[in-house]
This record gives structure tokens, sequence and C-alpha cells, in this order.
């Protein structure tokens, strides 16, 4: 049974609000398949009477279950394989011929999931530039729920399943009873943070040589693009590349960008643009 | 484009039914065979030269890593890649099998989505962006 009109405006609103996504008409399958799971283990029969219930003043912990379960993303490992190879072939030799051994590789996996986008760039940086390597991968996700499995860097057999190489398989993993443990080896050079685009960047924060931000800036409207891409751009070393999804663009949303291309790969570098300049605006 | 030829190995009829859908599905022409044996002889036969088998481990006549290495063998077909599909899920059988020759392995149960995945791994599909007009 699909959600109420009333609960699914509502479920809207509280969204919009704490997350900045924009949940259309239509999307409604999507909040009785992501909250039913979350009526159920609060014992209640269905979608909308777990709504009622965050609707009550106070219940605060339900309202951020609701946000957390539709800001969470499927996820695969080496999630478009050709963006991987090119940043392999192409982006790794010349992040490695600028600088010394000993100065880390930093990069950001914004909206990370659970982890599978930072863990399989620890891998291949690893199999490239060999385990002496220093690299820090930060991945960010709003949901505190995905971030404790991606801290603890356990997966079932499905997730697995979906996209990662055998052979890392066997030499980045052991089995952990039903499931499949990360490596330590791998988790050191990693940390995952809570983290909400949407609002202004928490400090601490270092600057990154390349940002992984894929698949997000589709959820929201375009002035939280705008604000979203001028915080990431002051996060980005000079020269530090950005990596959005394949079907995404800063053209026209920020010109503070422009498109390099780097094999099969579309990726963003910050520009100092002499317009702004003179307009006094930077 | 040219074809691309699948050869499914395995001795469940319904998983053979299931493989043969999803990788109809990503546009690729499906021969099946029920066991090791019957697979050689297939590929002995027919007059196209196959690109990637999907392999069942545990099969009568011939299993699935027998069948790897006769393939692994045999220079006619150097250019087959080979992806065991199997309940087998232990970190040493996956071991002994890309010893032997698979170039990927993957896990039944599985989603339509994981095959897809794998075989883009092994580049015998393009990447849904690019065959998608974005």
């Amino acid at each position: 049974m699909p959600v109420g009109a009333g609960q699914f405006t509502w479920v809207s609103e509280l969204v919009r609000r704490e997350a900045a996504i924009v949940l259309q008409p239509g999307k409604e399958y999507l909040v009785e398949a992501r909250l039913l799971p979350l009526a159920r283990a609060a014992g209640l029969p269905d979608t909308d009477s777990f709504v009622r219930e965050a609707q009550r003043p106070g219940n605060l912990a339900q309202r951020r279950a609701i946000v957390e379960a539709l800001t969470t993303n499927e996820t695969s490992w080496f999630r478009d394989a050709g963006v991987f190879e090119s940043f392999r072939k192409e982006m790794l030799p010349k992040l490695v011929a600028g600088r010394m051994a000993h100065q880390p590789i930093r990069i950001w996996s914004a909206a990370s999931s659970t982890g599978q986008e930072a863990y399989s760039l620890a891998m291949m940086i690893t199999e490239e530039l060999g385990p002496a390597r220093r690299f820090e991968i930060i991945g960010t996700d709003l949901s505190r729920g995905v971030l404790e499995q991606a801290r603890q860097g356990r997966y079932t057999q499905m997730e697995v399943n979906r996209g990662l190489p055998a052979r890392f398989m066997v030499q980045y993993f052991s089995r952990s009873g039903t499931g499949w443990q990360i490596s330590a080896e791998l988790q050191r050079n990693i940390q995952f943070r809570e983290l909400n685009l949407a609002t202004p960047f928490p400090p601490g924060l270092p600057t990154f040589d390349v940002v992984f931000l894929r698949n997000v800036l589709i959820y929201f409207d375009t002035s939280t693009k705008q604000a979203i891409l001028r915080r990431v751009r002051q996060v980005m070393a000079p020269g530090g590349w950005l990596i959005l999804g394949t079907a995404e663009t800063t053209r026209g949303i920020d010109d503070g960008f422009e498109l390099v291309r780097m094999g099969g790969l579309s990726a963003y570098q910050s520009v100092a643009s002499p317009s702004l300049m003179l307009s006094g605006r930077v | 484009m040219r074809n691309v030829y699948a050869i499914v190995i395995d001795d469940s009829s319904a998983m053979r039914m299931i493989l043969k859908r999803i990788v109809t599905n990503l546009g690729f022409d499906v021969t099946l065979a029920e066991h090791g044996r019957d697979a050689l002889e297939k590929m002995e036969s027919a007059d196209h030269a196959f690109d990637v088998a999907l392999i069942d481990w545990n099969m009568p006549e011939m299993n699935g890593l027998q069948y790897i290495q006769a393939v692994r063998d045999d220079p006619r077909y150097s250019a087959v890649t080979l992806m065991m599909v199997t309940t087998e899920s232990e970190q040493g059988q996956m071991v002994r099998a890309l010893a032997a020759g698979a170039h990927e392995y993957l896990i039944k149960p599985f989603t339509p989505d994981a095959v897809a995945e794998k075989l883009e791994l092994l580049g015998l599909i393009r990447p849904a962006y690019l065959t998608a007009g974005v």
C-alpha cells in the first residue's frame, strides 16, 4: 500500500528542509520502500503510522531516521568502471608526479554512503602505487547508519557481488561469518565523517586533490547546487579535480569550474575567473 | 557492432534460464550447456568463436574448474573470457579458480545488476552511461 498523500507531502517537506533534497510527486513508492522497514522495526503496522508518529512534537529521532532512509542510495564497488580506469591511468600519475613520496594524496568521497567508493579508491591506489604510498581518503555522508557500516567495513555477500573484482575480494577482504570484512590495511587510510553537503561545512576539512561528488547534485535544487559547488571549491587544492556523476555538470550552475577531459573521464578544475576578480566579488 | 557470444554452463536448467535472460538482455548471443564436456563440444562445433563463458562449479561429467583448465590448455580458446558463477563462497575456492585461469568470479545468489557490473569490469559491455546517449 503506497504512503498517503498527506504523509507524502509532510515527508517531502521534511526531507527538503533537513537535507535540501527534492522528492518529486511520483516518488511515493520510494518513501514506502524506504520507510516500511523503519515502521516494522518500531512495531507499527504501516508507513503512515510511522509518519504520524514522527509528526508528533518532539519525535526528532524518527524524523532523523526518515531523512536518513531517504537520502541513502544503493551503491556498488567501482561504480562506472570506466571512471575508475581513467582515474588510474590519467589522474593518479599526475598526482604522483606533482609531489614527494611522503606528501599524501588527499581524496574526498562526498556522499560516501556505505563506503564502497572510498574503499574502491583505496584498493586501486594501493594496487597502483604500492602499500607504502601515503594517501588519505575522507568519506562523508549525512546518514549515521551508513557511516557506521562504512567505518566497520563489513559487507554482505550481496554487497560484495556488486562490481568488486574477484582478485580484490581475495586480497583485501576476509570472510566474517556470512559476510566479508575489509582489511585493516585499507581502513587505516580512510576516515568516515558525518557531513551535510547542504549546510556550511564543518571546520577541520583538509584541502583535497580530488573530490568525488558523483550522482549527488541531481537531488538538489539549483540554489543548493550552487552553494555546494562554491563550498567544494573552497576545500580543493590548487589544480585539484572535481569528479561528478556521468550525467552531471557544473555548466550553468557554477562558472568557477572548467571542464578537463582525461581519457574517458570528465573532471572539473577550479579557475580564478578574471571577470569575477575585476568586479571584486572574490 | 558485432555480436558478443556467451556460453552459459550450468547443470541447473532454472539457473541456465536465469543467466540466459540476463545476458540476452545485455545484447549477447547465448548458447547453453549442461556441463563442462557439453560446453567443449558446443564450442568445437559452433560456427563462431565465444567471447565469454559463465561457468558453474559443481556439475556432473566435467566440473567448472576442470572446464577452465581444459579451455586454458587449448590455444584455440585463448581469447575466451572465463567467469565462474557458483555457490562456492570460500576464499580458498576463489583463489583456486583464479589460479586455474578464471578472470572473474561471481557468487550465487546474484542480481542481474551484479552480472552486468562484472561483465563491465571485464570490458565485455560498454558502461550504461556510454550507451544511454548521455
